[in-house]
C-alpha cells in the first residue's frame, strides 16, 4: 500500500480494485503465472483461503457469495489450474451465482504457442461464463476488473472471469480504478412494464386457483419480503424451485414446497390444478415440469424474470414480465385487492390430506427422519449445503427451510462435490450461522479433501454424512428404468468416515440406531469444533415422490 | 423461415467465436454471416441469416442480447433494405465457350475478374436469388470453385439502424 504510484502494476491495480469493491475473501490455489496477484495480495487485509483443488475455489466463493449476496472471488493459475475451474464455473453459471474469477496466464508473447502451462481458459469457458476476458492491455484492466464485478452481480447474476497474461500483470500501469462502468451492450433492466404490471394485477385478481411458482431469482433479487406481503394480501399459495426453497417459509400455512420430479405431492397437484400460475425467477427447467405438454394444463403463466431470454423458453407464457423481481412486486403491491381464496384453499387443504409426503419403505435409521430431527433441532434456520443424490433430495423435502438463502445447493448442473467446499464458504460469510453439509458417500469422497482447508480455517462446519456404501440416486434410476441391473454404484472401498474426520482434527460421531439420532445431532450441535457425523442408511431406500419420465407431474410415484 | 438479423457488436477479439459458438451450442441454424466494421471503427456489424420457426428466432434474438458484446439486433426481414451477396465463381472456360459465359456475365451485370487457359474467375453481386442465378446459368459449363460472401444488408431511405435505436447514445 505505501509503494508510489510509480511502482504500481497490473497486479497492483487489480488488488486496488479489488479492496475498491470491498472484497474482503479470495478463494485460490497459486502457481507460477498468477503468482504476481499473490504477491500483491499478501500485502493488503484481503484474506486468502488456500484451497486443496482448484474447483472447490468456485464452489466455495459459490457457497460465500449465495450465503452473503456478495460477489465471490477466485485465484488460480494458467493450464491445469485454470482447467480445474470449469466445473466449478459451470455450477455457478447454472445456478446464476456472481462470482469473478482471475486467472493468470502465459506471458502474451507466448499465448498461443501451447507453451507450458498454456491453455485457452478465454475460449473454454465462453459458454459457461456470463462474460470473460483475456488482458491484452494492462491500461484495460482496471476498467476490466471494475466491468468484472458489474456484470457478474447485476441483471441475472453470474461468473466473469479474468485471464491475465503475466506480463500484463507486470507491466506498470497508470489507468485509475474508473468510478463508473459504461457498458453499452449491457444494461439490464429492473423496472417493469407498467402495461404489463397492470395486466398481471388484473390477472391475478380474476384468478379462481392461482398459484405462485417461486425460483431463485426471488433471492438474488432480496424479494423474500414482498413475496409474502403478496402472498398475504392475496392469500395465494407458494410452490418453490430447488433453487427457490427459502424464498417463502416453509412453516407458513401457505407454502406447499418443493415442485417437480421430486417434488411434494401436495405441491405437483396443486400446479395441475390452478388456474393462474406466476412464476418468479424461475426457468422452468425440465426437472421442474415433467412432460412440458402435460405443465400446467389449467393455468395462464405469467413469467416474471429479469433475464428476456427465459421467458418463454421452455414453457408458453401469457403474460411476460421482465424485470426484477423487488421491482416489481413492490409495485404490484398496490396494484391488487386484497383476496381470500377460499374455496382453492380449502382444495389445497384437501390435497394435503390425500397426498401426505411419506417415506416408504427403508432400513433401521431413516435418512429423511433424521434431516426433519436436524430440521426441528435447528429450527430450520440453519445453513444447509448439500451434494448431489439422494440425500439432496431429502434435505430438500424434509428439512424445512424458513429462511432465504439457507439452502445452497448445486440445483442446476447438479455437481456432486459441490457441498463441501460451498459449506466452507458458507461459514466464512456467516459465522453468526450454523452451517451443515448434507452429504452422501460418493459425492462427499469427490471433494473431501476441503476437510483440510475447514481445518486449517477453523470452521466449525457440521458434516451430515449418509453413508449407503453406493451411488443411490443412480440406483434408483437403475431400480426404475434399467431392470433393477445395479451397475457401478456400489462402493466397496469406503474409508472409515469417522477415523478421517479424526485424521483433520475433527470430531467424528457415528449414527447407525434410530436412538442415536437425537443425541448425536445434539453433540455435535453443542460442541463448535469441525464436527462429521456418519449416518449409516440402506442403499435400497427410494427418493418419493419420483414423477417417471414423460408423465405428467400428478402421476407421480409414491411409496405404497 | 429465414430471418435477416443486422447486430451491432463491439469490434474486440472474440466477439465472432462468441457469437458463432451460441449458434452452434445452442442448435440454432446459420445460413450465412458476414462481418465488418462500421462508420465508427470501434463498432462492427454482423449480417446473419438464420433459419427457423419464430418461436426460435426470438430465442436467437434474446441469447444474443445477453452477450455482453453484443450492443443492438435488428430483425429487418420485413422492412425495406438492400440486400447484397458477394460471390466468385471459377468457371471452366475452353475458348469456344467464352462467348456464351460472356453473355451470361453480361446478362447479370457480372464482371470477368481474372483469365487463365481454360477457365475464368466471375466476380458478381447481388441477392441471394440473383447470385443463386448466376451460379445455376454457369453450372452446366462446370464450377470449378465458388466463394461467397453472405448476406450483408442495409435499410433504405434515410433511416439507420444505428445505436440511436438503443436509447443509449448515438454512434457519433
Ligand atoms: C460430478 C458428478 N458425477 C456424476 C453425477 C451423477 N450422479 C448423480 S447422483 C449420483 C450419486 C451420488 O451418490 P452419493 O453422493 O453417495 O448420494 P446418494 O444418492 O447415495 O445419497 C451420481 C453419481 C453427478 N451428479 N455429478
Ligand atoms: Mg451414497
Amino acid at each position: 500500500m505505501a509503494q508510489g504510484n510509480s511502482g504500481r502494476t497490473g497486479a497492483r491495480a487489480v488488488i486496488e480494485a479489488l479492496l475498491d469493491e470491498g472484497v474482503e475473501l479470495v478463494f485460490g490455489y497459486p502457481g507460477g503465472a498468477v503468482l504476481p496477484l499473490y504477491h500483491e495480495l499478501a500485502r493488503t487485509p484481503i484474506r486468502h483461503i488456500l484451497v486443496r483443488q482448484e474447483q472447490n475455489a468456485v464452489h466455495a466463493a459459490s457457497g460465500y457469495a449465495r450465503t452473503s449476496g456478495r460477489t465471490g472471488v477466485c485465484f488460480a493459475t494458467s493450464g491445469p489450474g485454470a482447467t480445474n475451474l470449469v466445473t466449478g464455473i459451470a455450477t455457478a453459471y447454472m445456478d446464476s451465482v456472481p462470482v469473478v474469477i482471475f486467472t493468470g496466464q502465459v506471458p502474451t508473447r507466448m499465448v498461443g504457442s501451447d507453451a507450458f502451462q498454456e491453455t485457452d481458459i478465454t475460449g473454454i469457458t465462453i459458454p459457461i461464463t456470463k462474460h470473460n476476458y483475456l488482458v491484452k492491455d494492462v491500461e484495460e484492466l482496471p476498467r476490466i476488473v471494475k466491468e468484472a464485478f458489474y456484470i457478474a452481480s447485476t441483471g441475472r447474476p453470474g461468473p466473469v472471469l479474468v485471464d491475465i497474461p503475466k506480463d500484463v500483470a507486470l507491466a506498470p500501469c497508470r489507468a485509475p480504478v474508473p468510478d463508473r462502468v459504461e457498458l453499452r451492450g449491457y444494461k439490464p433492466t429492473y423496472q417493469g412494464h407498467p402495461g404489463q404490471l397492470r395486466a398481471l394485477a388484473r390477472s391475478l385478481g380474476e384468478a379462481e386457483r392461482p398459484l405462485i411458482f417461486a425460483g431463485g431469482g426471488v433471492q438474488v433479487s432480496r424479494a423474500e419480503d414482498y413475496l409474502r406481503q403478496i402472498v398475504e394480501k392475496l392469500q395465494i399459495p407458494v410452490v418453490t424451485s430447488l433453487t427457490g426453497l427459502g424464498s417463502f417459509p416453509e412453516d407458513n400455512p401457505l407454502s406447499l414446497g418443493m415442485v417437480g420430479l421430486h417434488g411434494k405431492p401436495c405441491a405437483n397437484h396443486a400446479l395441475m390444478e390452478c388456474d393462474f400460475l406466476m412464476g418468479l425467477g424461475v426457468r422452468f427447467d425440465d426437472r421442474v415440469t415433467g412432460a412440458l405438454e402435460k405443465f400446467a394444463p389449467r393455468a395462464r403463466i405469467a413469467h416474471v424474470d429479469i433475464d428476456p431470454a427465459e421467458i418463454g423458453k421452455n414453457v408458453r407464457v401469457d403474460l411476460p414480465l421482465v424485470g426484477d423481481i423487488s421491482c416489481i412486486l413492490k409495485e404490484l403491491l398496490p396494484l391488487v385487492e386484497p383476496a381470500g381464496h377460499g374455496p382453492w384453499l380449502k382444495r389445497i387443504k384437501e390435497l394435503r390430506n390425500l397426498y401426505p409426503l411419506t417415506y416408504g419403505r427403508g432400513g433401521e435409521v431413516r435418512p429423511q427422519w433424521v434431516i426433519e430431527r436436524l430440521g426441528e433441532m435447528t429450527r430450520g434456520q440453519a445453513i444447509i449445503t448439500t451434494d448431489v443424490g439422494q440425500h439432496q433430495m431429502w434435505a430438500a423435502l424434509f428439512y424445512g427451510f424458513t429462511e432465504p438463502r439457507t439452502f445452497i445447493s448445486s440445483c442446476g448442473l447438479g455437481t456432486m462435490g459441490y457441498g463441501l467446499p460451498a459449506a466452507v464458504g458458507a461459514v466464512l460469510a456467516r459465522p453468526d450461522k450454523q452451517v451443515w453439509l448434507i452429504t452422501g458417500d460418493g459425492s462427499f469422497q469427490m471433494s473431501m479433501a476441503e476437510l483440510g482447508t475447514a481445518r486449517e480455517q477453523g470452521l466449525p462446519l457440521k458434516i451430515l454424512l449418509f453413508n449407503n456404501h453406493s451411488l443411490a440416486m443412480v440406483r434408483q434410476l437403475q431400480h426404475f428404468y434399467y431392470e433393477r441391473q445395479y451397475t457401478a454404484i456400489e462402493f466397496t472401498g469406503n474409508p472409515d468416515f469417522v477415523r478421517l474426520a479424526e485424521c483433520y482434527g475433527a470430531e467424528g460421531l457415528r449414527i447407525s440406531k434410530q436412538e442415536e439420532v437425537v443425541p448425536v445431532l445434539a453433540r455435535a450441535m453443542g460442541n463448535d469444533r469441525l464436527t462429521l457425523i456418519e449416518c449409516l442408511i440402506s442403499p435400497e431406500e427410494i427418493v418419493y415422490p419420483m414423477v417417471p419420465e414423460g408423465a405428467a407431474l400428478d402421476e407421480m410415484i409414491l411409496p405404497e | 423461415m429465414k430471418r435477416t438479423l443486422s447486430v451491432l457488436v463491439e469490434n474486440r477479439p472474440g466477439v465472432l467465436s462468441r457469437v458463432a459458438g451460441l449458434f452452434s451450442r445452442r442448435g440454432y441454424n446459420i445460413d450465412s454471416l458476414a462481418v465488418g466494421r462500421t462508420e465508427n471503427p470501434a463498432i462492427s456489424r454482423m449480417t446473419i441469416v438464420v433459419d427457423g420457426d419464430e418461436q426460435i428466432i426470438e430465442q436467437v434474438g434474446k441469447q444474443l442480447n445477453k452477450l455482453i458484446d453484443v450492443i443492438k439486433i435488428s430483425d429487418i426481414t420485413n422492412d425495406p433494405y438492400v440486400g447484397r451477396e458477394l460471390i466468385l465463381i471459377k468457371v471452366n472456360a475452353d475458348p469456344s465457350v467464352r462467348g456464351e459465359i460472356m453473355q451470361i456475365v453480361d446478362i447479370f451485370r457480372a464482371r470477368i475478374v481474372d483469365i487463365a487457359r481454360n477457365s475464368l474467375i466471375i466476380e458478381a453481386t447481388g441477392d441471394a436469388d440473383k447470385i443463386d442465378a448466376i451460379e445455376n446459368s454457369l453450372r452446366p459449363f462446370g464450377i470449378r470453385e465458388v466463394v461467397r460472401t453472405g448476406k450483408i444488408a442495409m435499410l433504405r431511405g434515410a433511416k439507420t439502424r444505428g445505436m440511436e435505436a438503443s436509447g443509449n447514445g448515438t454512434g457519433e
